[in-house]
Formats: C-alpha cells, sequence, structure tokens
C-alpha cells in the first residue's frame, strides 16, 4: 500500500507544480498583456487615480486631467474637445481610449519604462505618480481652419509640413466631444457611446487616417509621376487623349468628366490633361505603364504600408492587386479599387513638394516628465525617394499650372504661388462623389502640403468637384499656415 | 533498571510540541502582521479590531495547540501551524475585502471578516470534540455503513424541497434556522470515512486477478460495481445539484483509495476513463458545464465574467503584488470566497500565491506521510482519504482560479468565506492529526526479551 501512497505524495505533488507553473505563466508573462487590456477596470481605475500628463500644442494643452472629488481623483477635460479629437481621442472609463491617448498612454499615466527612474524616485519621496506630457505637432490655426472649413460637411483634412513630415492638421467631420466619453458619470457617458456609435455618420471615426476613399483624379499625379519616372515621357509629351476611350476587354469606354476631348484636343500634352484632369489622357497612359509601374510608384508615395503608428488603426491604402487592362484604366485615375486616405494624399503632396523625397508622418513632437526634463523627441525620417527631385519639379510645375489655369483655381492664394491637383470621385450612382483637393505652397518652397476630402455635402450633386468644393477648404488651411 | 536493557538501542520518539508552538507563533505573528498591515494602508491606522483579531486567533491557536499535547502528544507538528495560517490569512483578507466593499459603497452582509472569526471558532470546537471524542480512529471502522448512509443523506439533503436553497447559482446549499449550510462538506468527511471502511473489507475480492488486458490487470466485470456506483453518484451530484467540483472531489477520492488499498493502476485507468467519459457528457449535455468550459477557453468573452476579473486581478499584481491593501481585490466578484485565491495573488502576487501553494501542499504531504507511518490499513486509507481531499480541492479551487482549469465552485480550504466549510477542514484537519498521533507514537513496548530467548531464536536458524 505504501508504493501506492507514495506514488499518490508524487501526483500531488505535480499537481501543485502545474498550478505554480500556471500562475508564473500568468502572473510574470501574461501579466502586462491582460493589464493593457481596454476593458480593464482594476487597472483604469488606478490610472484615474493618478494625475494623467496633458497632451499639448506648443504649450496649451488640448487635453488635461484637473482634480475632481468625486469618484476618482481627477478628471481628464478636451478645452477644444471636437476640433482636437481625431487625435487626441477620449479617455473613458468603460469605453477605453482612443487616439493618442491609446497609443501613448504608458507615457501619459507615467508608467512607461522611460519615465521608471522618476517613478522610483516618487515613491521612494512618497509622492504620487504623476505622467508625463505628450507634445502634439499640429499647428492651432492650421488645425482651427481645417475644421472650421469643414464646418458640416463629413470630410477629413490632412495638413503636413513637407521637409519634416510633421503632421500640421488632422480635422475630420462630424467629430464628437471627448469631454462626453470622459464624464465620471456613467450614465451620461453610457448615453453618449450610445448616441455616437449608432450615428449613421461615425463620428468617432477619425476620416482623416482610419477610412479608405477612391482617391480619384488626385491619383493622376501618382501616374503622372510614374510615366515621368519612366524615362519615355516629359511634360510636353503629347498622349492619345479622345472624348472617349475605347478599352479593350469591355464595351465601356473611359469618358471625360465633360464628355469632350481633352481641352480641344485629342492629343494633349500631360500638363494640359492634368490641366483639365483628363480621364482619357491618363488612362491611356496608365495602360501603357501597365499596373506593375502604377503600383511601385504609389508603394514609393506609401501606399500598401500603415503609416503614422502613433494612432490606433490607421488604415493602408491600397492599389489593386491584379487588375486587367480596363480596370488599369480605372486604377490610372483613381478608380476601379484604388483606396487612400486622405493622409496618404497629403503624403504624396507633401513627397513631390518636397523634391521627391516622402518623410515619415508624425504626431508627437516630444515626451516630457512632469518636471519637463524631455524622454523623447521625435526626428525626422525620410520614408522613401518617391521620385528624382527633377521628375518632383516637373511635377509642382504641372500642379502649378492647375491652380493657375485649370480645376484647381478655387485654391489659389494671393501673393503665394499654390501647386495642387483637384479629384473627384465617382462612388455609386445613387451616392454623391467624393470631392478631393490636394495641394501645397509656396510652390518653390512649400511649407504646407494638405489633402482635402469631402464624403457629402449639403448641395447639389453636379456642383460637388475638388475644386469647387475641397480647394476652398485647404486653401485656408495653407493661408493660416503661411501667415505666421 | 538493568545493566543489560541499556544494550538494547532505543529510538525516543519525540512529541515535538515545542516546534508545534513555535510554528503556531510564526503563523500568529504573520498573520497579525497581514491584519495590521492592511488597517494602515487602507484607513491610514492600526485598526481598533487588531486586539480582538489577535487574541482570538492566538486562543484559538493556543486551545487547538493544548488539546494536542494532552490528547495527541504525538501528533504531526506541522499540520496545525500551517492551518492557523491558512485561516489568519483567510480572515485578513476577508476583512481586506470587506474595507473595499465598504469603499465602492456594497455594504450587504459587511462585515464578513468577524463571521469568519467566529466560525473559526466553531472550527475549533469541533477540532476539540474530534480530538478528544476520537481517542483512536480505528473505532471509526465500526461506523462505516452508518457514515456512508449519512453521507449520502447530507449529499442530497439540498434537493428536499423547503430546506434546499439555491445560492449563486449551485443548490448545494440548505437553510435552517436562518442559517446556510454547504453540507457537501461534511459529506466529504463521512464518505471518506466509509470508502476507507468498505475498502478495508472488500480490498481483497478486488484486488483478486481478473483479466490481463494490454498488460493490464483489470478487474473483474462484478468487481467493476463499486466504481460504477460511485461514478453515477457523482454525476448525480453533478447533474441535479450543478456541482462540477464535488463531482470531481468524491470520484477522484474513491478512485484513489481504491487504487491504494488494491494496488492496481488498472483501477486507475478505468476510472480516469470513465471520468473522461462523464466529464465530455456533463460537458454536452448541461449549460451550466458547457458555460464552465467555454468560459475557461475564453475567459475574454464575457463582459464582467468571474474568470475575467480574476485573471486581470492576479496580472495586476504581477510578480510581487500590488501590496497587502493596495489592490482592488473588491472588483472581483466573490472575491472573499471563490476568489479569495485570485484576491492574494493580486495583492501578494505571485510570490504569495506560490508561498499559499506551498503550505497547502505541507498540509498535504503531512498527511500522506501520516498514512505512510499508519500501522492499520484504515487509518491508512483515511489518512490518504482526508490529504488527498485537500489536494485535489486545492487543485480544483486554485487550478480553476488561475484559468489552467474549468472554475467550479469548491471553498478554498480555510481561507474561503463560509462556516461549513471552515468547520469541516479543522475537523478533517483534527482526524489527520489524530491519525498521526496513532503513527508517531511509540509502538506498545513488547514484553521483556531474555538473553536466552536470543540464543534460542538465533539456534533455531
Amino acid at each position: 500500500m505504501n508504493s501506492a501512497i507514495r506514488r499518490l505524495a508524487v501526483a500531488a505533488i505535480i499537481l501543485m507544480l502545474a498550478l505554480m507553473a500556471n500562475s508564473t505563466y500568468l502572473q510574470a508573462f501574461r501579466a502586462n498583456e491582460i493589464n493593457g487590456r481596454n476593458d480593464n477596470n482594476r487597472v483604469r481605475d488606478s490610472q484615474f487615480s493618478v494625475n494623467r500628463g496633458p497632451i499639448l500644442i506648443g504649450s496649451t494643452p488640448v487635453a488635461q486631467s484637473k482634480p475632481s472629488n468625486d469618484r476618482f481623483k481627477y478628471q481628464r477635460t478636451y478645452p477644444s474637445g471636437p476640433v482636437y479629437a481625431p487625435v487626441t481621442g477620449f479617455y473613458s472609463y468603460r469605453f477605453g481610449r482612443g487616439g493618442i491617448e491609446l497609443t501613448m498612454n504608458s507615457e501619459l499615466n507615467g508608467s512607461d519604462p522611460s519615465m521608471a527612474f522618476r517613478r522610483i524616485i516618487d515613491v521612494i519621496s512618497n509622492r504620487p505618480q504623476q505622467g508625463g506630457s505628450v507634445t502634439l505637432t499640429l499647428n492651432a490655426a492650421a488645425q482651427q481652419a481645417a475644421y472650421k472649413g469643414l464646418g458640416s460637411k463629413t470630410g477629413a483634412v490632412v495638413a503636413i509640413e513637407p521637409k519634416t513630415g510633421k503632421i500640421l492638421a488632422m480635422a475630420t467631420t462630424p467629430s464628437y466631444d471627448p469631454n462626453r466619453l470622459a464624464s465620471h458619470d456613467s450614465a451620461k457617458v453610457d448615453a453618449a457611446w450610445k448616441s455616437l456609435t449608432e450615428d449613421k455618420d461615425r463620428p468617432l471615426s477619425n476620416r482623416a487616417a482610419q477610412e479608405l476613399y477612391p482617391p480619384g483624379s488626385t491619383f493622376k499625379l501618382i501616374t503622372a509621376a510614374a510615366a515621368l519616372s519612366s524615362g519615355k515621357y516629359t511634360p510636353e509629351t503629347k498622349v492619345n487623349s479622345p472624348a472617349e476611350l475605347p478599352l479593350p476587354q469591355t464595351t465601356v469606354p473611359l469618358v471625360n468628366e465633360d464628355g469632350k476631348n481633352c481641352g480641344g484636343s485629342n492629343n494633349a500634352t500631360l500638363t494640359i490633361a492634368l490641366r483639365y484632369s483628363c480621364n482619357t489622357a491618363y488612362g491611356s497612359v496608365g495602360l501603357a505603364l501597365g499596373p506593375d509601374a502604377l503600383r511601385d510608384q504609389a508603394a514609393k508615395f506609401g501606399f500598401g504600408a500603415r503609416p503614422l503608428a502613433e494612432l490606433p488603426s490607421v488604415a493602408t491604402s491600397q492599389f489593386p492587386g491584379d487588375p486587367n487592362e480596363p480596370q488599369t484604366a480605372q486604377s490610372a485615375i483613381g478608380q476601379f479599387d484604388v483606396r487612400a486616405t486622405p493622409l496618404q494624399m497629403a503624403m504624396v503632396a507633401a513627397g513631390i513638394a518636397n523634391k521627391g523625397e516622402v518623410m515619415k508622418p508624425y504626431l508627437v513632437q516630444n515626451v516630457k516628465t512632469p518636471d519637463l526634463k524631455t524622454v523623447s523627441e521625435t526626428k525626422p525620417e525620410s520614408l522613401h525617394q518617391a521620385v528624382t527631385p527633377q521628375v518632383a519639379s516637373e511635377l509642382t510645375a504641372m500642379m502649378v499650372d492647375v491652380v493657375n489655369n485649370g480645376t484647381g483655381k478655387p485654391g489659389q492664394i494671393s501673393g503665394v504661388q499654390v501647386a495642387g491637383k483637384t479629384g473627384t470621385a465617382q462612388t455609386a450612382k445613387d451616392r454623391p462623389p467624393f470631392a478631393w483637393f490636394t495641394a501645397f505652397a509656396p510652390a518653390d518652397d512649400p511649407k504646407i502640403a494638405v489633402a482635402v476630402l469631402i464624403e457629402k455635402a449639403d448641395i447639389a450633386r453636379d456642383d460637388i468637384a475638388g475644386g469647387r468644393l475641397a480647394a476652398p477648404i485647404a486653401k485656408s488651411v495653407m493661408e493660416a499656415v503661411l501667415s505666421q | 533498571m538493568s545493566i543489560a536493557s541499556t544494550s538494547v538501542i532505543q529510538i525516543i520518539p519525540r512529541t515535538r510540541r515545542g516546534v508545534e508552538l513555535l510554528l503556531l507563533v510564526i503563523a500568529i505573528g504573520v498573520s497579525v502582521a497581514a491584519y495590521v498591515n492592511i488597517g494602515i494602508t487602507v484607513e491610514n491606522e492600526i485598526p481598533a479590531s487588531t486586539g480582538y483579531y489577535a487574541a482570538g486567533i492566538s486562543l484559538l491557536a493556543l486551545i487547538a495547540h493544548m488539546a494536542l499535547r494532552f490528547r495527541a502528544p504525538y501528533a504531526d507538528p506541522v499540520i496545525l501551524p500551517c492551518a492557523v495560517l491558512l485561516n489568519g490569512l483567510g480572515v485578513a483578507m476577508i476583512h481586506r475585502v470587506d474595507l473595499g466593499l465598504t469603499a465602492i459603497g456594497r455594504t450587504k452582509g459587511v462585515p464578513f471578516a468577524p463571521q469568519q472569526i467566529t466560525w473559526t471558532a466553531v472550527g475549533v470546537v469541533l477540532f476539540l470534540a474530534v480530538i478528544i471524542v476520537v481517542r483512536d480512529h480505528r473505532r471509526l471502522q465500526a461506523f462505516t455503513y452508518s457514515l456512508g448512509l449519512a453521507g449520502i443523506v447530507l449529499l442530497i439533503l439540498p434537493l428536499v424541497p423547503g430546506l434546499g436553497a439555491n445560492v449563486n447559482g449551485a443548490p448545494i446549499w440548505i437553510r435552517v434556522a436562518g442559517m446556510s449550510f454547504q453540507p457537501g462538506e461534511f459529506a466529504k468527511v463521512c464518505l471518506v470515512i466509509f470508502f476507507a471502511g468498505y475498502l478495508v473489507v472488500k480490498r481483497d475480492v478486488l484486488t483478486l486477478a481478473g483479466r490481463r488486458f494490454l498488460g493490464l490487470d483489470l478487474p473483474r466485470a462484478r468487481d467493476l460495481g463499486p466504481i460504477l456506483v460511485a461514478w453515477l453518484v457523482s454525476l448525480g451530484v453533478l447533474v441535479f445539484e450543478s456541482d462540477l467540483g464535488s463531482s470531481l472531489l468524491f470520484f477522484g477520492l474513491f478512485l484513489f483509495l481504491l487504487y491504494v488499498s488494491t494496488e492496481r493502476a488498472g483501477w486507475l485507468i478505468i476510472g480516469g476513463l470513465l471520468f473522461v467519459g462523464g466529464a465530455y457528457f456533463a460537458y454536452l449535455s448541461f449549460g451550466h458545464v458547457h458555460r464552465r468550459v467555454t468560459d475557461w477557453l475564453d475567459p475574454w468573452a464575457i463582459d464582467g465574467g468571474q474568470v475575467k476579473l480574476g485573471l486581470m486581478g492576479q496580472a495586476w499584481g504581477g510578480i510581487l503584488g500590488r501590496g497587502l491593501g493596495q489592490g482592488h481585490p473588491e472588483a472581483t466578484l466573490y472575491a472573499n470566497s471563490d476568489m479569495i485565491i485570485s484576491s492574494m495573488a493580486e495583492e501578494l502576487g505571485l510570490t504569495g500565491l506560490i508561498a499559499i501553494i506551498l503550505i497547502y501542499t505541507l498540509i498535504i504531504e503531512r498527511g500522506l506521510r501520516t498514512a505512510l507511518g499508519c500501522r492499520d490499513i484504515f487509518g491508512k486509507l483515511v489518512a490518504t482519504g482526508l490529504a488527498m481531499s485537500f489536494a485535489l480541492q486545492v487543485f480544483v479551487i486554485v487550478g480553476g482560479v488561475t484559468g489552467l482549469i474549468p472554475l467550479t465552485g469548491l471553498a478554498t480550504p480555510f481561507m474561503a468565506l463560509g462556516g461549513t466549510s471552515l468547520v469541516a477542514n479543522w475537523a478533517i484537519i483534527a482526524l489527520l492529526l489524530r491519525i498521526s498521533d496513532q503513527a508517531r507514537r511509540p509502538q506498545t513496548p513488547a514484553a521483556p526479551v531474555s538473553d536466552e530467548t536470543i540464543a534460542m531464536a538465533v539456534q533455531k536458524q
């Protein structure tokens, strides 16, 4: 009997060892993952009692914690609410976090390893944990102009400093007030969450970076870039630009927006074709280049990769995988399955503006401890040389022509040379087209590149065109930065 | 004494009561320190109830210790201090959760800690009763069938209309005179004694070689009776009382004792297969079992789920814990009962949890050591059964809380809030100590052996 009891004793020890091993796995190895969960109220409770650091633009907070004497010690507030909401995100007890509040959470609450030393000092000196501050690259004037310009329309604006990749503005409408989600009154927060998530216009979504749209004619910049880079074209090369371009394998031809040929010519130059945004011209260029050349050029501007890790769920812009010939022609003018975010199109303009070099976009300028020691400072980083400086300057000249003589006239700024491109992307028949405008200024020494998308506006369908609807917004955003 | 007698080498059995006293002082010291620590962290002062708590736990431990000194002087010296430490830490944590619940405005039933101290007193009284009344554990063998019947009756009591009470979704409680009891806790003790008594008598029949199959000595079909009955009864508990944990506990205990008494691994294999079959059947057939399993496989799916909240508490505790009074154990449902291990892991960390598991391991291994040293088969089986009941119970509840296996509603021995379980565990500890006293007691000295007898014995060889 004793041998059987001994075996049971060993079995009992194995059971206990299994418990210890499993707990070790849980508490030592999986703990971080579980603590980081959005639905972890326990961790949030403790974080709500921390003096969370502010999110700043310059020295002005756009998110800050104020002492509170209800359930929690601090109340998170957003002084300009909806204007910065797509970037700051929200900080809610029940519904987690979004935006910078989510991605920079450990820096803001002071638990980041980079602040470990400071935290140890706090513990020793019996001071409560205090979070660091995050300074954004946003430009307050540009952001305000963008939000105001969008007004009651549904759309988004992204502005980038071409030389660095700093994001100067990122606005989306309809937006939401993060204060409603940060409230300590859980019934009010529940109601706000319900109305925001059930809203058909999805105010919680950051249209500037999280949603993909057909880029329409603004994609012609990439087709033009591919053409010029191939060495077979110059801005003066004449291309096939009839009123209707018959496409192989289909009976549906490619047509120009106005149903006519390109500025009175069936053989317009690339510059003229861009000036009037001729579909047939760029469709035939796209066919001649083939889908791989277009895709490669798009990838050099950032398509196919996720930009901006500083925001959650940023969408990856796409060029279709294996289009046939009619699909390639459609893709070359930004239709078919080409999808891009306003952020991506701003990167295209910024890349052209910066002599062909696309800079990695970023939102966080620096992180500082509560006693203002810099923990980290973002340095500009090059993403790709998308086109040669020569091609970039040719494209710039073509875009200047668009603004001076073509569809981009509403983007003109007196005293400053603007380079731009309009776009009007058809979607479904029963939905209004999307209006685009992407531009940079001054053309000879760009300070700002911008992309504007209008998804929906309360005007007649025929009036929707990138030039008329989106260009004035881009203009006001550029003016806001240039007048500083 | 003559000089001749000194030539016989004598091992002097030692009672080790002094060691026990020292360990008790440490156990009480740790418990009181935990209690004071909680008070200082949460309320910024040494709690006023410290005196009550310290005096209560010291007095109870001392009474138990004195009972052993006088009535079971050779009892194992480690088991009692382990039990006192677990009980003391349990009360401290229940007090901690009381403070947490008050802080978030959930005051129903709070404070629970004084209740638990009262139940500890009842438990120690039962401990005394067992030590004093049961002079020799072998006498219990006479009550084999009555205790077996009592065990079954206790098991089905909760199903009696008017008596049964459904607490937290499992109808395993009875309510008498406004108080709730979980009769299954006592059924466990009764059934262990019944199994032991039954197997002492039947082990020869069960050991008879049956057919040899795949290198295993399988028992004869008709000898499979007892195991099938045990299997069906445990399935019954599972079906009618939705009590997964007890069902596993009863069946497991019977299987272990069957294995020890017959030393035939074939029983374990047959039993294991029956268990797997039964568990799979239960998984397919019963909603509550199915829910437990899905909750185990994906604890994150259920908003506010017990397992999920517990895992978050444990993760929040990490390796060294938040510190007593600095976590949020009250954020977990049943933080002072089912999930008390998670509360411990949150505030004492992985380090504290492993220490607690080791204390349980000590009790289990000391119990099995008692079984090894015990000179009668009945005592061996009872000690094995009681020790393994701890092992199974700790494995099932701690494994459930830490996400190793599906969570089932078993009490964490000595720690969890709940009178019945605490009192029953004190009775179990008393029985184990009683058996260990017999095991460690010196043999009744044999009649003096003369040199001539030895000489004759040598010549015969």
